[in-house]
């Protein structure tokens, strides 16, 4: 289906709110949006971060969600604490494909579950004591453990804990930073104010921690890496170039991450962020507090990776820069021959994106070097700074839908007849079923890393075996097909 | 006769278990089987009828024991004077935890363990001081008590606490059956106390059932922890917790209430003399102010 023009675009937004009693209408209206680059500030034509409404099948997640699943469950060599019932830690127990490498249950605890299991007398009584017991025992079967944090779900937040007089405590005891998040699950109106939240128990519990100590041996190509989760290895796929220009990667995380890489990262000389939607508020305080710079990046494709090295080299000096284009350079009949053999493939396909924290905008680039056209993009919990930056990306009449319902999602299928659609676990086999081709874009399908030279080759090959796969030619039942 | 499920409730401080244990002991000795559920983490809702301190709860024998499902009925249930049933849900000290689900599990507990099973004539939950939350409201809920007392007095605090758990049985009274059935007076010798309840109870459409006057032989009992009743049966007061148990045998006034506005509370109060007339020119001004414009 040839892309729709503007007034295409907007009959269709129209037309799929109709379906809503007027006090939703209303409301969703304003996160259903036809993109119009010249906008500078997004504010004018969509809205964001509020909170979903009752009855629609939203896709967002919940503060712990953000603090436990996203910011703090991929420190590897801590302990990361769900503290309330059993539920929330055992259901999204390594969920997430943050690789790390180490010996699990010994010196790093990525996939494992701990949780305090609350039960009624936990609640009644209240739970500090099983949490100090707890946080004893982690420490004595765990004594590699470097920290510990206490990752609050709901009920730790209604019945009142004093979880930080609890973790000041055995902090002090134990002489391991015990980090308390207060996450409760009802707090915000998605995953997003869990990041917050988590980003300023890092900055309260973490990054002042080795303020004065000098025996750390700075140098002048110090960077970190914030906001890269290493999905199926994304982190390493970026970081492998930032080396090989030079630059020492002194901190990674949270992704691989470990306790004294966030430690350290106040020594650096320039951070760049990752995932901006989830680490943007720590990046802000080190600039603020240690003067260091930071700045955004995106590794999806060789044209962005481009964009983004030169960016980097930039803060450097001519070494860096120099060498930033040795890489480019290096690199170059790799890719040169990954978008000969997909671009004949993919070139013209439509896609649609809804995703989370950067990738709605982020991926786009990669798409294009193949000659894919991303045609309707949204974001389960972004604000309108990611609006703002995501306008810019995106061509004239793209369909932007925010914190999209199922029944919206569906619609606008129907209509836009895309020819691939990325987005999460819960979105893939109502599309499958519907014959689109479909791929997960939290988790990669399984597959990884999509980041730097090495990660776009995989993702090329892996949406060349979707859109291009022989079932969606058996799509339709061989007796239905013979009557036509 | 079916079984009659009773809440006491009332300003914190105002007399309800005192009360609540001397009107059951009445009810004990006018041949009637009572049981107490005690649901306030304090627990001394049945100390009188036990002649012991506090008795062991239903959340602290739950919290030993591992959980409430490891408990059987006749560990948390003990039988005092008259054979009075009694037992008290329990829950954290104060500043920790949740109180109030404490009460749900302990009620919960009880109704699935067959407390209520018994040929009892009478329930009676003495509920902590506030509805501070979900928890405390459990008694009313469906199914349990259908008839909740108010104790009062003719002070100022424990009136607008009257007024407003009037207005919390409103809210409980349309989706279930509870009614307002009357206000103790329990007296603090206030000056026409007994005119100003009744108009207070006038105003919310019920009943003040009884008037308990101020006896110092309820303190002599309480040290001995007894009830007046069993402490010196043939004292004036236990007379009196015999009339109140008598009145709310033969009580057939249930109501929805109709709590009053807060000025036509406070009109009331003025009435009676308990509040000075508002002076609206001296609001927000400070000492300092005020001398200024003297």
């Amino acid at each position: 289906m040839a892309t729709l023009t503007r007034d295409e675009a907007q009959a269709l937004i129209q037309e799929v709110l109709e379906a809503y009693p007027e006090k939703a209408k209303k409301d969703r209206a304003k996160h259903l949006a036809v993109n119009d680059p010249s906008v500078e500030q997004s504010k004018k034509c969509i809205i964001s971060n509020r909170k979903s409404q009752p009855g629609v099948m939203t896709i967002r997640g919940c503060a712990y969600a953000g603090s436990k699943g996203v910011v703090w469950g991929p420190i590897k060599d801590m302990v990361h604490i769900s503290h309330g019932p059993v539920g929330c830690g055992a259901y999204s127990r390594a969920g997430r494909r943050n690789y790390y490498v180490g010996h699990t249950g010994v010196n790093v605890f990525g996939t494992m579950n701990f949780t305090s299991d609350f039960q009624e007398k936990d609640i009644v009584f209240g739970g500090d004591k099983k949490l100090e017991k707890l946080i004893d025992e982690i420490n004595a079967l765990f004594p590699l453990v470097k920290g510990i944090s206490v990752q609050s779900e709901c009920p730790i937040g209604l019945i009142g804990d004093d979880i930080e007089a609890v973790s000041k405590k055995k902090g002090k005891e134990l002489d391991k930073p015990i980090v308390p998040v207060r996450c409760e699950g009802f707090r915000g109106v998605s995953q997003s104010l869990g990041h917050h939240i988590a980003n300023d128990a890092v900055r309260d519990w973490v990054i002042g921690n080795r303020d004065g100590d000098t025996s750390f041996e700075a140098g002048p190509y110090d960077v970190a890496v914030i906001g890269d989760y290493n999905i199926g290895g994304d982190a390493w796929a970026s970081r492998i170039l930032l080396e090989e220009m030079g630059l020492r990667v002194v901190a990674q995380w949270s992704g691989d991450g470990t306790l004294s890489e966030m430690e350290l990262t106040p020594k650096v000389k320039l951070n760049l962020i990752h995932c901006y939607r989830s680490m943007n508020y720590i990046s802000r305080f080190m600039e603020e507090k240690y003067g260091i710079p930071w700045m955004e990046y995106n590794f999806f494709g060789p044209t962005k990776i481009a964009e983004s090295l030169r960016k980097i080299a930039a803060f450097f000096d001519e070494t860096i820069q120099a060498n930033a284009e040795k890489v480019i350079e290096k690199y170059k009949a790799e890719y040169d021959a990954i978008i000969a053999k997909y671009r004949p493939r993919l070139e013209g396909k439509k896609v649609m994106l809804y995703v989370g924290g950067l990738r709605p905008r982020h991926v786009v680039g990669a798409y294009e070097d193949l000659g894919m056209e991303v045609v309707g993009t949204g974001y389960e919990f972004a604000h309108n700074d990611d609006y703002d930056r995501t306008m810019k990306e995106m061509g004239e009449a793209t369909l932007l839908y925010d914190d999209v319902t199922g029944y919206e999602f569906e619609e606008f299928v129907k209509k836009v007849k895309p020819d691939l659609i990325g987005s999460g676990i819960k979105e893939k086999y109502i599309f499958q079923k519907m014959g689109v081709p479909f791929r997960q874009m939290h988790s990669w399908d399984y597959s990884g890393p999509y980041h730097g030279y090495d990660g776009f080759a995989i993702f090329a090959r892996d949406m060349d075996m979707t859109v291009n796969n022989p079932c969606w030619n058996s799509m339709q039942a061989p007796w239905l097909k013979s009557a036509a | 006769m079916a079984m009659r499920q009773c809440a006491i409730y009332g300003k914190g401080g105002i007399g309800k278990s005192t009360t609540t244990q001397n009107l059951v002991a009445g009810l004990a000795e006018a041949g009637k089987k009572v049981m107490i559920v005690g649901c306030d983490p304090k627990a001394d809702s049945t100390r009188l009828i036990l002649h012991s301190k506090a008795q062991e709860t239903i959340m602290q024998m739950a919290a030993d024991a591992g959980s409430v499902e490891d408990l059987e009925l006749e560990d948390v249930l003990k039988v005092g004077y008259a054979g009075i049933k009694c037992v008290e849900s329990g829950g954290p000290e104060p500043g920790v935890g949740c109180a109030g689900r404490g009460v749900i599990t302990a009620i919960n507990f009880l109704e699935e363990e067959g407390a209520y099973e018994d040929d009892l004539d009478f329930v009676f939950y003495d509920v902590l001081g506030d509805v501070v939350c979900g928890g405390f409201a459990m008694p009313i809920r469906e199914n349990k008590a259908q008839e909740i007392y108010i104790v009062c007095s003719g002070e100022m605090m424990a009136m607008f606490a009257a007024n407003n758990i009037a207005k919390g049985i409103v809210k409980y009274a349309s989706s279930g059956g509870v009614r307002l059935a009357g206000l103790i007076c329990n007296s603090r010798n206030t000056a026409r106390e007994d005119e100003l309840i009744m108009e207070l109870a006038r105003q919310l459409g019920t009943q003040m059932i009884h008037f308990v006057p101020r006896d110092n032989v309820v303190q002599r009992a309480e040290i001995r922890r007894m009830t007046v009743i069993e402490y010196d049966p043939k004292a004036k007061q236990a007379d009196e917790y015999r009339a109140l148990a008598q009145k709310i045998i033969d009580n057939k006034m249930f109501v929805v209430p109709t709590p009053i506005s807060m000025d036509a509370l406070e009109d009331l109060l003025m009435e009676f003399g308990l509040m000075d007339g508002e002076d609206e020119s001296i609001v927000g001004k400070t000492a300092a102010e005020e001398a200024a414009a003297a």
